[in-house]
């Protein structure tokens, strides 16, 4: 069989090591959409002390190069403290895997993506965020992006989904322009209060539908 | 890992027939002197012959003329020459306005397109769920200053097969020219000039067996049509270029071998392939017409899957498919012909096409159904998507 892929990756590919999900997890993502052809979760436990990465879990939709990123970047992060793990590169990730094909690099460095915002969800939950900015419309519409309008496989700020979005005094109210009676209501709902909630200084989040 | 691997992409191209070889052998060591003349020597005169000869039969399978019909270098050459051709013969004495489907293959898409940055005006037919033409959209768009209507036979992808002989009438009542690319459908499903009003026809040789690196466009007789590539008289003064007559050898030779047996059993192997998959793989979809449909076209897409990951561990097993994934491509597009027919990017990543041709035999569109079962069942159990459904479902 000849293949652009290196032996390492074929093996990560045809045996993904950490695949699944972690029930309750202390910290986790989503990175990518269907739009764009490649989409991975990562999931995290933390040990509580230490700050070590107890068990990461993965899962893709994607090409051959999500998949073998995805496993290999767990395999590197796990047993890392926090701190450790955020500074894995993309560069380790592919050296590790004896190299990727240029054009793949897209789908690959989402998952290293998955990892930083798993890493990073948690920090928000345990109110372990150093560098305190404030939050704005901005910040908001931001993390928005990375919320997948269902109907379309892109994302809801670029699908006009977003009709407003209202900050004040910590409280957060975003209007998503469909009913709520339409079958992707609640999954929009319950993606954009895990992407806002949070966010250290906001102290609660509003959905409300159009109609 | 298998050593025998199991070809299922004869859309893309095919193995070549050894008769097809054995046939064009002697224009490679005997006859290999040019076409000349007839006033010429022997071996050009006999090349001459073998040309107008695999002419002969090229023509009389679609209807035409032997004069009717040229050889090119292959199905991209044919469609680039059929709307360039036209444009440059009639742009500037009837109009500037072509109609193409949105989802032709590359060739006759492309030249659209780049007619289009010389300032002609180009309508991009929709088709329906199952890839078939608009025709009522197609009646409103032609004017008067429509030169030409560019719909395939059947498509390259998903294989739904066009009314060609309702496009071709309407096109002939409004004065439209029309030319259909027939590189999937020819010698699979009878095309025949004299009964349909088309008046030019894309054909390709490496899609039934025939060798790579020639094709042949049909120009209906009187078909006002400009000549771009110069150089020389061949073709009836309508394309320059020493003839690739082991090509044209080949060409006819591969044309004599197909038969209306062996469509009826890609037909009964595409079938039992499309129904084995939607009944015994969740949550798939098939990609296309059901009946109107080229014999040798499965089209499917695997929901939750993305197809490059697919194809991958189909390869690792032996099997060689192709997908509308963006990740397949050189591009990074997904198909558009998925896109055309309303599917979304998940339809379009996980979409898997199955083409079948001479060598396949049922064992192995057998094999391939389980293969895929298999693989898909896997990746969807790493997947994040379509778990929700997964749990309903247990």
């Amino acid at each position: 069989m000849k293949s652009p892929y290196s032996e390492t990756v074929l093996e990560h590919f045809r045996h993904p090591h950490n695949v699944g999900k972690i029930d309750n997890p202390d910290g986790k993502a989503t990175e990518g959409s269907p739009a764009c052809g490649d989409m991975v979760a990562v999931y995290i436990k933390v040990d509580p002390d230490t700050k070590n990465i107890s068990d990461i879990k993965f899962e893709s939709y994607g090409c051959a190069s999500n998949i073998a990123t995805g496993s290999i970047i767990t395999e590197l992060a796990k047993g890392k403290t926090l701190d450790e793990a955020k500074k894995i590169t993309w560069q380790e990730a592919s050296d590790a895997l004896g190299g990727l094909p240029k054009i793949k690099t897209h789908c690959s460095v989402l998952a290293i993506e998955g990892l930083r915002a798993a890493i990073q969800n948690y920090e928000e939950r345990h109110g372990l965020v150093k560098e305190k900015t404030a939050t704005t419309i901005e910040v908001i519409r931001k993390r928005l992006k990375k919320v997948m309008n269902p109907i379309s496989g892109l994302d809801l700020v670029r699908t006009n989904l977003v009709k407003d979005i209202v900050l004040k005094d910590g409280r957060v109210r975003v209007i998503i322009d469909l009913p709520e009676s339409h079958q992707f209501a609640p999954a929009i709902k319950e993606e954009v209060m895990e992407k806002i909630e949070p966010l250290w200084d906001v102290k609660e989040v509003k959905i409300d539908f159009t109609g | 890992m298998q050593d025998k691997r199991i070809y299922l992409d004869n859309a893309a191209s095919t193995r070549l027939d050894e008769r097809v070889l054995e046939a064009m052998q002697p224009y490679f060591f005997d006859t290999y002197a040019v076409a000349t003349s007839e006033f010429a020597y022997t071996q050009g005169i006999e090349a001459r012959e073998a040309l107008d000869e695999a002419r002969g039969i090229l023509a009389k399978t679609l209807g035409a003329d032997p004069e009717e019909f040229i050889f090119t270098s292959g199905g991209t050459e044919s469609s680039n020459m059929a709307l360039k051709g036209v444009a440059l013969s009639l742009g500037k004495k009837k109009g500037k306005h072509i109609i193409v489907s949105k989802i032709e293959d590359f060739p006759v898409l492309q030249s659209a397109e780049a007619l289009e940055r010389q300032g002609f005006r180009v309508t991009y037919l929709d088709v329906d769920g199952e890839g078939m033409a608009n025709l009522d959209m197609l009646r409103e768009s032609i004017s008067e200053e429509t030169i030409l209507v560019s719909i395939q036979h059947a498509n390259q992808e998903i294989g739904t097969v066009q009314d060609i002989a309702a496009i071709g009438t309407i096109c002939r009542e409004k004065g439209a020219l029309f030319h259909t690319d027939a590189t999937h459908t020819f010698r699979r499903i009878p095309l025949d000039a004299g009964k349909i009003p088309v008046d030019l026809i894309t054909v390709s040789a490496h899609t039934i067996h025939g060798p790579k690196g020639i094709g042949g466009l049909y120009i209906r007789q009187g078909t006002p049509f400009a000549k771009w590539m110069d150089g020389g008289f061949q073709e009836f003064d309508r394309r320059a270029g020493l003839e690739n007559i082991p090509g044209a050898v080949g060409f006819a030779g591969a044309v004599e071998l197909v038969t209306a047996e062996e469509n009826k059993r890609l037909q009964a192997m595409r079938d039992r392939i499309i129904d084995r998959i939607l009944a015994e793989i969740p949550d798939t979809t098939l990609n296309g017409h059901r009946r109107k449909r080229v014999p040798q076209n499965v089209n499917i897409s695997f929901h939750y899957v993305e197809g490059e990951s697919i194809t991958l561990h189909l390869d690792m097993r032996g099997f060689a498919v192709s997908t509308g994934s963006a990740c397949f491509s050189r591009s990074l597009q997904g198909s558009h012909v998925i896109y055309g027919i309303g599917g979304d990017h998940e339809r379009a990543h996980g979409s898997i096409r199955i083409t079948l041709g001479r060598y396949n035999i049922s064992e192995e569109a057998d094999a391939a159904v389980q293969a895929l079962a298999e693989v898909v069942k896997e990746l969807r159990s790493i997947s994040p998507l379509g778990k929700e459904r997964q749990v309903e479902e247990e």
